[in-house]
Formats: C-alpha cells, structure tokens, sequence
C-alpha cells in the first residue's frame, strides 16, 4: 500500500493518514484522543464546538475539519492547549443548565465525561441560567433542551442518516436553540422514532429514550468504567442497552 | 499552615447536608482528622459564629439573603475557602427553580396550593428572603477551590483536607472528580 | 401600506415562490417579500412554503428566525429602528428615541397595543456621517433631530402611507469630502469592457496583477489571485458575487459608490465575469441600503438596454452575463464571504469551515469570486486605464486609492478618496477634528489608535482599513465606545462556535457590570481570559476580533477603565440587593434584612 505513506506529527509521534483524511480521523484511527463534541465518525465534520482545535504548525484550528498534509507538525496535549479546551467547556456549562445530579445521562454523558478529561473543577463563568424548554410530548423520546450544547449532531444525523429533518437549529447567538420540525413545535408531531440515529446520537442528555434512565447502576456506566480519552470506545453508547 | 492545629468551619447553605454526610462518611479517618484539624463554625460543633480559620468548606448555593451573610463571614475569616459540592459550584439541584417566576413561586405555595385556604405570604423580617434565582458561591465571593460532586466521595474529600492540611496545593485524580 | 388585518390574505405565496424559480436557495429573498406583502412572516405560512419549496420546515423557520429583519409576530404597521453606534449615540440618539418613545405614547422595545407602532435598535445602518439615523420600515431617515422626529410622529398617527410620506426625510447626500479616482472622475458605462474585450481576458488578468490590486473588505487578499484561481478552477458554472454587506459599524463609503457610482460596479463585475468565464453575478445588498434597490435596478436595466448585461455583451457571442441583487435581513456576519454565499443559497448567514474557499467552492459549491463594491470599482478602473497606472497611485504594497468613511467627532463628516498610505493626521486635518483623542480605524473589528499614533499610515503595510474613521474627541468616554462594540459582537455573534456565541455574551455581561461601577481587577483578568479564548479558537474574523476594542482600549486608555473598578479585588457578578426586589415586592418587606448592602 502505498496510500498511507504520508505521516503527519501529532505530539511528536508519526500518524500516518490516507489522502483527503481529516487530522481527526487520523488520529483517532491510530489511537490517539483529541478532545471534541460536536464531532463523530461517519459523520459530516462540522467544528462548531472548537475543543479539537489543535497547533497545526504553531497555528490553532479545528482538527475535525483541517486535512492532514504530509509533515505537518501537530501539537494537541499541551497544557495551554488543555487549559483553553477546559475554557471552552466550562462556556458549554454556564451557557445551558446542566445539572449532573438530576440527569440520567450522568455517567453516560459526553460533555461531562470530556470536562473530567480535562479536569474542569467548576464552570467557572458567571451562569446564564437561560429559560430553555423541554418537550416531553414524544410518547419515547425526551427532548430537555437546557441540556442542549448545539453541537447539531441530531441535525446531521436526521438529515443524512434517518432521511428525516426533524431537527434544525434556530434563532442565532447565545439565541440559538434546537428547533423541531412541527408547526406545533412539539416533537411528538415529528416523524421522529425512538429507534433514530439522532436520538442516540445525542452527546448530552438533550434527547433521552424514556423509561431507560438510571437503568445502569453508579459505577458501571461508560464513563465509570472507561475515561472518554479510550477512542475506541467511542461509537459504543450508541448501541441500545435493551431491545 | 501554621504550627498549631489548622482551624476549619463548615457550613451548608442552599444545601441538603448531604456533602457534610460525605465528610462523616470517611469513617475511621475522622479520629486522624480531629487529631490533625481544630474544628470552629460547624454544624459538626454547633458553634454559631466563624472565627478565624484556615480553611472554610462550604456547602451549598446562594439562594437568599442570610446566605450572603453566612458566606461573607466565611469568606472574611477563612484564609482558604473551598466551595464544596454541585450546590456550592453550578447552584445544583435547587437551581432548578431558575427559571420559575418567584413571584408565581409564592403564588402556589401560599395562595392556591391544593388544600391552602385564605393563605398569606410570610413577611416576617427573621425569614430570609430568597433571591430571584439560586447562584453557586462564586459569583458572590472569591473562592479557592472547586471540590465537585453530589456529594463529592469521602476518599475526594478527604484526599482534599489532607493536600491543604498538609500545605499542598489539592489535587484530584480523575476517578475521583466526579459531578453527580 | 399593506393590510394589517388579514395578513394571508395579502399573502401570494405561490406567486412570491413562483417569481423566484420555486428554488429554496432563495429563500432570504422570498422570506422578505412575504414579510413586505404581510407585515410579518406568518407562522400559518411556513408549512405551505415548505411543501413549495419542497425543503422541510425547520429549513424555512431556521432561516426566517437568524435574521433581525425577519418576525414571525404579529407585524406592526410602522417600526422605527434606530440605528446604534457610538456614533449615533454621540450624536445624541437615546434622548431623541426617547423623544420620539413619548411622542408616540409607546414603549421602547414593545409593539403597542393598537399595532399601530415599534420602536426598538439595529446595528449601524451605514450613516455614520449623518448620525443619529434610523429606519421605519426598512426605509433609512438620516440626521435625525426634534423636528425631523415630530414629523415623523404626526405622520405615524396620521396613519400616512409611508409612500406618502415628504421625500426629504428619505434624502441622503453622498458627502464626498475628498474625490479621487474612483469618486471624482467620469466614468462612460461600458469603457472598461470595450478595453475588455480588446485586450481579451488573459491580457486583463495580467493588468490586475500589474496593479497589485488587493480587497477592499479589509484582508487585503491580491484580486488577480482569486480571479485567476477561479477562471482555472476544473468546474463549469462560475459566478460573481459583489459584497454589498456594508455592516461594519462607521463604514459608509459603499452606500456612496452604489449610489453615485454604481456603473463602475457593476461593469467591474462584468469584467470578472469576462475573465473568469462567469454567465450569472450577485450584488448581496445590506438589507439597511433597501433605499438604493430600485434605483440599483434601474443601472441594471440601461446596462441591459445598451447591450452591457444580457446576451453578446457588446455584440461579443458567447459574452452572457447578468446580475440580480439580493437584499440581506440584518446580519453583520454576511459580510463574511462564506456566510455571504450561505445567505445567497437561503440559509442563516453562517461562516462555511474554509478551505475550500470561494474561489473554488463557493456560490453552489461552484468556482466564485466574491470581493467587495470597491474592488470592483477598483477593477474596472484598472480594466479602463491600465495596471500600471494604478500602480502608480498609493504605496507598493497598497497601490490606488482607499475610500475612508469619516464620522464622528469631526466637523467635515463624509467620504474622503486618499492615495493609500496617507497618515491618520492627514486624514484629521482635513476632516476638521482639532480635538481628536482618538480614532476607531477599519471599525469594532479594526484597530483603535490613540493620539500618540496619528502619524500612522492607513495603508496595509501599517494600519489596514476597510475604511471606517470614526473620530472621538478628548470629552469621549473610550470605556464606553468599547462597551458599545461589545453589546455589537454580541448580537451580531451567529452562533455557530462556542467560544463566540458564548464569549461575546460574557464578555458584554463584564462590561455591562463595570458600567454600573460594580467591576472589579477580577473582571478585567477575565475579559483577558475571553478574549484569549476568542482569538485563539472562533471559527471566523467576528470572533477573532469581537474582543479588540476592548483590549485595545484597555491599554490604551487603562484610566477610563480604572476609574470604574471598586477598590475591591473581587465584586459578586449580580446585584445582590436588586436580585432580593422581587422578594421584597412579594413579601412588602422592606427591613434591614430584607436589604444587601454593598461591602
């Protein structure tokens, strides 16, 4: 094979890639963790969250969206790099209302799993506590939108996986929120099924199947029992856990 | 630290006492603690009043008026303050109530409640008047350290108290940073 | 006006759709033609647009709820918005919209009771030079004072037409203070393209490249370079897009060219069509220069006429080429040419991940060149007169000529045509600002320099400018100017990136609080913190710069800061008496403990 020659540094260490492959793509395909959120194998790279943003060359950018080149130095586990990342989560958690104790997601959830990665202590920035809806209308899926980080994940995948379009994004700015698609607003009135991508797909606890919370005891959820940093997990808590 | 015993005061603000249980939960360790530490403001000791301290640990939000009294205090004597728990750091569970109007608030728990009749809001001057919303102790005071968790395990806490004891600055391992 | 009271009725949607080819790529301009026709953008319409459109509905609400113009509530039959720079505020805009508030019997930010009227902001409008200004019903009214808002309140309860209305208030004089080039010489429609088509398209590139041309909009990117990326770019449609997004608060000088120099414009536009084999163009015109539609139609309709827009231009076979103008809703970030191209396909106006840039993916995911209304009026002077003699004009590394839009503290507000590499005090003295302690260069996303730096250039090798001069004399408070651009980026922030959606929030939030003298050295350490943030990880330019004014003005001006910080090292980020008010009010409390005093 010759198509792998090509090899970038990442952190010193030589990561080969194939061309028109991501940074991120390559090195999650050789085992390497980059912090992200709004990014997901097999999905359209998007780089709105900003945690993978890496040096490339002594420059910051996204690495789910920058293509890997030959020789390019990529520095990613550095402490400023880290510090930032953590700055940029804690925005995630002042902007929204994420209350740990009270989510079913706990334990199973992305964002969190990502600010124990990166040893985030507090949200640290004065809280927004904005007034966020949630719709309980679906008889199987729970939307609680103050869980909601805007990564359009659930956009992507209704879209491009499930054909559907049942989630947009509207309004702009810290006015952003996830729309649905339904003159009543209610999610209920969607061609959403419990069984969609979107739902799973879902980083947060922003979409929940019902009747499935706290199924999995303290100490053996995903990421009780694997730091988010092991990539090949990655894919796993898609999986349902019944049926 | 100096020479004698560390001093420490603990109080629960727009808290559930369930972080002070956590601390009661490292068994065994609390004979070493009370060995190392003095103990002032507590519930632990009943007394009413902070004196100067080394380190104050705090648990739970702000959510009224007699709350910043009680954390300014702290704040004042405690050369070392550490919010303690979700309620102290994000507001935590009674944050939920953010986002319902007060003024409703008091409307249902006084006036139309299920079986209240001729109801009247309480407006005595010895009850705390509560805030609109509920806010972590941060955005009050400065605070030192972060020790997460609802309520953040005995084995963090007290891997906590003995960094700060011991004059080292706190760490906690991943395992051990938790927030729920 | 249209009919309030049965909005679907005036609604022709399927004609609306009908016009623009039934192509959701249209959406932003079929969206402003429902809300013209209906005072609103019914919710009742959405779900018919869609199934016309075929497009889901989120597409339809996702677009209609980005824009500022855009409302999907109850419409109102006049809606004053006063434009909102610092420049406006000099100018004395909070007492007159208060004035007006009074007049009118209505509330600042909420529809009154009857529809009859609103009065709320926008971001600057593009009349800086003729501040305060505002629009009622998209329709911009310059120079406001007293007696221009009498009238304007007597109209309002007279319930006249505003095609009724005197057309002086709508009157808005160029103020070209300083012509040049590209302002002060006559230009024959259809001179550049002659040159054009005589030199043939190879010959022309070249002349650009002589000229050294770069983008007027603010990065200085070489035009030859996109041109010719684009004309050798493998795929087969390609387009010309002009940025006639103008939002950079203080930045005027494209509503002049477009106005007075339209011509120029559009052949330059023709000319890159030319060279880079393009048959369809693009003017995206700032939703807030909607005075200047009809009258853009028309420059198009005698270029048609006379053979140069249309088919076998200038009797060339083969030479098609034609532009449509599209018209924003309200969003500064469309000035950003991705979020331009997003826009011009019907979606919120949100920066694409580049590369690919335009010039090989862009309008369609085709081959386009995107520059701004004075490179192309730069271009067809080049394609008129030559390369090398606009490389005669300016610096070497800043050749022609830069139009500045000056406002502000200044007695000679309005354009002014400069060979680049004039120097700021150049600039001061000719504007009549003897008492200037500061200017605001190139806008909030731009440099601001302080009376130390006058002697600077405004060219790129120094000081690059998208030509925004706004003049602040010594009385100024530099603290709020940047508080000003800070409530900006913040409502302009799209939403897209973390760090920007969030960060222009906190950071609005941190001044805000220092405003109302309850900032602390805390809250500067974490103004430092955001914008590291900023700078370092946004996905475009907005986020990049959102915090410039104020680091800018916090070392350059650190007393306007300091003497608004308690003598305190840490102030609580809320109102801790006024978050207990509502408490207060239910309980009807009002004792020591129901009180916080300040420590």
């Amino acid at each position: 094979m010759t198509e792998m020659t090509n090899t970038f540094t990442l952190d010193g260490k030589e990561i080969p890639f194939r061309e028109g492959e991501t940074i991120m793509a390559a090195a999650t395909a050789a085992g390497v963790y980059i912090p992200h959120l709004c990014h997901r194998p097999g999905f359209k790279p998007h780089g709105s969250c900003k945690l993978c943003t890496v040096n490339i060359d002594g420059r910051p950018s996204a690495a789910c969206t920058h293509l890997a080149a030959a020789g390019m130095r990529v520095e990613s586990e550095t402490e400023a790099l880290n510090a930032d990342r953590r700055a940029l989560t804690q925005m995630l958690f002042v902007e929204g209302n994420h209350i740990c104790p009270s989510c079913e997601k706990s334990g199973n959830c992305q964002l969190q799993a990502v600010a124990y990665h990166l040893g985030m202590s507090t949200p640290h920035f004065t809280h927004f506590y904005p007034a966020r809806d949630v719709d309980a209308s679906h008889p199987d899926v729970l939307l609680d939108r103050n869980r909601c980080i805007l990564c359009e994940l659930c956009v992507r995948a209704s879209r491009d996986v499930d054909g559907k379009n049942v989630f947009g994004i509207g309004g702009r700015g810290i006015r952003s929120r996830l729309i649905v698609n339904a003159a009543s607003g209610r999610l209920a009135d969607t061609g959403l099924a419990v069984t969609d991508r979107a739902v799973a797909v879902c980083p947060t606890g922003a979409l929940l199947r019902k009747r499935d919370g706290f199924s999995v005891p303290i100490g053996e959820r995903r990421y009780d029992r694997h730091t988010i940093s092991d990539v090949t997990t990655e894919t796993e808590e898609e999986r349902p856990r019944h049926d | 630290m100096t020479s004698a015993r560390p001093k420490i005061a603990t109080c629960s603000l727009a808290g559930c006492f369930g972080c002070h249980m956590s601390l009661l939960d490292i068994d065994e360790k609390l004979f070493e603690l009370v060995e190392r530490v003095e103990f002032d403001r507590s519930p632990l000791t009943d007394i009413k009043r902070c004196g100067p301290c080394d380190i104050g640990i705090v648990e739970g939000g702000v959510c009224n008026a007699e709350n910043v009294h009680v954390l300014k205090e702290f704040r004042k004597n405690c050369r070392i303050l550490v919010a303690t728990g979700a309620c102290a750091i994000t507001g935590g569970i009674p944050s939920w109530r953010n986002n319902v109007d007060l003024w409703d608030c008091f409307q249902e728990v006084y006036h139309y409640g299920l079986g209240l009749e001729g109801g009247q809001i309480p407006n005595d001057p010895e009850l705390p008047l509560p805030f609109d919303k509920v806010h972590p102790i941060n955005e009050v005071v400065r605070v030192d350290y972060f020790l997460p968790g609802c309520p953040p395990p005995a084995e963090a806490i007290w891997k906590f108290l003995s960094d700060l004891i011991a004059g080292r600055e706190p760490k906690l391992d991943q395992a051990m940073l938790r927030y729920d | 006006m249209p009919d309030m009271s049965s909005p679907e009725n005036s609604c022709d949607l399927p004609g609306i759709v009908a016009r623009w080819g039934g192509d959701a790529a249209n959406l932003v301009q079929i969206l402003r033609e429902v809300q013209e026709a209906c005072g609103t953008i019914p919710p009742e319409a959405v779900d018919p647009l869609a199934r016309l459109l075929n497009v889901p509905r989120v597409r339809i609400e996702s677009t209609a709820s980005f824009y500022a113009f855009f409302h999907t509530g109850p419409g109102c039959a006049y809606t004053l918005l006063f434009s909102d720079n610092i420049i406006d505020h000099m100018a004395g805009k909070a007492g007159l919209k208060q004035y007006v508030c009074e007049k009118l019997w209505v509330e600042p930010g909420k529809r009154s009771e009857d529809g009859l009227v609103y009065v709320g902001d926008t971001a600057d409008i593009g009349l800086a030079d003729q501040a305060p200004a505002l629009l009622v019903n998209g329709h911009a009214v310059p120079s406001l004072d007293k007696t221009r808002l009498d009238l304007i309140a007597e109209l309002i309860r007279a319930r006249k037409p505003l095609a009724e209305w005197p057309p002086m208030l709508f009157e808005i004089p160029d103020q070209i203070r300083k012509a040049g080039p590209l302002t002060g010489e006559a230009f024959a429609p259809g001179a550049a393209l002659r040159r054009t088509l005589a030199r043939g398209a190879e010959a022309t590139l070249a002349e650009l490249e002589t000229s050294n041309l770069r983008g007027r909009g603010g990065a200085g990117f070489k035009t030859a370079i996109k041109w010719a990326s684009c004309r050798n770019a493998a795929s087969g449609a390609r387009y010309v897009v002009c940025n006639a997004d103008e939002g950079e608060p203080g930045t005027f000088k494209d509503r002049v060219l477009l106005n007075s120099h339209a011509d120029l414009v559009f052949e330059g536009m023709t000319v890159c069509a030319r060279v880079i084999g393009a048959r369809r163009g693009f003017l995206y015109l700032r939703g807030e220069y909607k005075n200047l539609f009809e009258k853009l139609q028309t420059v198009l309709a005698r270029r048609r006429e006379t053979g140069l827009l249309g088919e076998s231009i200038l009797g060339e076979a083969g030479f098609d080429f034609d532009i449509e103008i599209h018209l924003g809703a309200g969003a500064y970030i469309c000035g950003e040419e991705s979020a331009l191209i997003e826009s011009l396909e019907g979606k919120p106006g949100k920066p694409r991940n580049r590369p690919p840039f335009p010039d090989r993916r862009g309008y369609r995911d085709q081959p386009t060149v995107l520059n701004n209304v004075e490179t192309f009026a730069c271009a067809a002077k080049i394609a008129e007169q030559g390369g090398a003699w606009f490389a005669a004009i300016g610096t070497p590394q800043s050749t022609g000529s830069k139009l500045m839009s000056v406002s502000g503290d200044c007695r000679r507000p309005g354009v002014y045509e400069y060979p680049f590499g004039v120097t700021a005090r150049q600039v001061l003295i000719d504007c009549g600002a003897e008492n200037a302690y500061a200017v605001q260069v190139s806008g909030p996303s731009g440099m601001c320099i302080s009376f130390r730096e006058f002697d600077r250039r405004l060219c790129f090798e120094d000081l690059a400018s998208a030509g925004a001069f706004m003049v602040f004399s010594r009385q100024r408070d530099m603290f709020e100017v940047a508080r000003n651009f800070t409530h900006f980026f913040a409502h302009e922030s799209c939403g897209f990136c973390t760090p920007c959606r969030v960060g222009t929030s906190l950071l609005r939030n941190i001044m805000d609080k220092l405003a109302a003298g309850k900032g602390s050295v805390y809250d500067m350490n974490e103004m430092q913190r955001i914008m590291h943030i900023l700078r370092g990880m946004a996905h475009c330019g907005l986020g990049h710069t959102a915090a410039n004014p104020v680091v800018q003005t916090m070392e350059k001006f650190p007393d306007a800061y300091e003497k608004r910080l308690k003598k305190l090292d840490f102030e609580p980020a809320f109102d801790l008496d006024g978050a207990l008010a509502t408490a207060r009010l239910i309980t009807g409390r009002d004792d020591a403990w129901a009180h916080l005093a300040d420590d």
